[in-house]
């Protein structure tokens, strides 16, 4: 088997794992009460922290000001009750202009 | 009136995104076919692996003279998140250890949020359901990628690196409305990954903003 299947099956394994473990382990434990408080928290936790890793990249390698105007377009015009996929389209259009623009 | 509960309310949530994820499946095909991947290889990753993120980290990993072992902690780590991830909604699940294990594989970003009922509980039916939806697009996506091999530039051309960000923002903004303490866990985590991201890898990043999660404690996150 060359290196490259052998790194899809073996990343396949680790990735398939990842997911299974919480799900298979603790699925039928009941968790003390203090841990509920902090699962209610990790939704916004997390997804605060994915919106700013993809818009910074490693490093902030990736930082582009017009993706984070076309952000910005996209949750402002959510908050103003646009309907998702619109107030995302929105942002879409916004960046790639800006970038076909500047 | 529409249920937002459900296998249809996921099929419907992952239907919008599945746009997205076929655009970065496409990205992942064309970038593994140039890397000399061939066909089969990159649409195998996606079927096996189905994580764009660990994928691109072990395609990186590769091409940068990166053995196997380079390689699979790279993508461990950016798919590392999945550990609290599962833990958090590990109780939606049914059956037993395998059958769980098995639901587990529909733990993928945009399931998990918008499955999210708030208070730490989780719709798995509508968590399968974005899944389900979600999957066959990246699948083709990759397909479409290997075959077509558009330039590297045509997500960025055209603004559809927007999409994931833009997706999660706004169900970022559903959990922060009329929840003050979330809004005290989301602006330190957000501290949290801007200062992390600068010296760690994304994976142990994100890793590292769940810990934010700690201040739900403190804050009195309604369980």
């Amino acid at each position: 088997m060359s290196t490259l299947w052998a790194t899809i099956v073996v990343v396949a394994a680790v990735s398939i794992s990842l997911k299974a473990a919480g799900p298979a382990l603790l699925g039928d434990r009941e968790l003390p009460a203090w841990t509920s408080g902090v699962i209610a928290a990790l939704a916004p936790a997390l997804l605060t922290g994915l919106v700013l890793t993809d818009v910074t990249g490693p490093a902030w390698s990736h930082l582009d000001w017009r993706l984070c105007a076309g952000l910005g377009a996209t949750g402002a015009a959510y908050l103003l009750r646009a309907p998702l996929l619109p107030s995302i389209l929105l942002g879409v259009v916004l960046t790639a202009g800006l970038r076909a623009l500047i | 009136m529409v249920s937002t509960k459900g296998y249809m309310a996921g099929l419907r949530v992952g239907a919008g995104f599945a746009a997205a994820t076929a655009v970065l499946g496409l990205t992942f095909g064309a970038q593994a076919h140039s890397l000399g991947w061939g066909v089969l290889a990159p649409i195998a990753a996606s079927v096996l692996v189905f994580s764009g993120s660990a994928q691109f980290s072990m395609a990186a990993a590769l091409a940068g003279g990166g053995g196997l072992g380079v390689a699979v902690g790279a993508a461990a780590l950016i798919n590392a998140r999945f550990l609290p991830m599962g833990v958090a909604a590990a109780d939606a699940f049914k059956g037993g250890r395998l059958r769980r294990a098995v639901e587990g594989q529909a733990l993928v970003d945009a399931s998990w949020a918008a499955a999210h009922l708030g208070g730490g509980r989780f719709d798995r039916e509508k968590m399968i359901g974005a899944t389900l939806a979600q999957f066959p697009a990246w699948v083709l996506g990759t397909v479409v990628g290997v075959l077509v091999a558009p330039p590297p530039d045509v997500v960025t051309r055209f603004g559809l690196d927007v999409v994931y960000p833009g997706f999660f923002l706004l169900l970022l903004i559903d959990e922060l409305r009329g929840e003050p303490a979330a809004r005290l866990v989301a602006a330190l985590a957000a501290l949290t990954a801007a200062a992390l991201v600068l010296v760690l890898p994304v994976g142990l990043a994100l890793v590292g903003t769940a810990a934010a999660a700690l201040v739900g404690l403190r804050a009195g996150m309604p369980a």
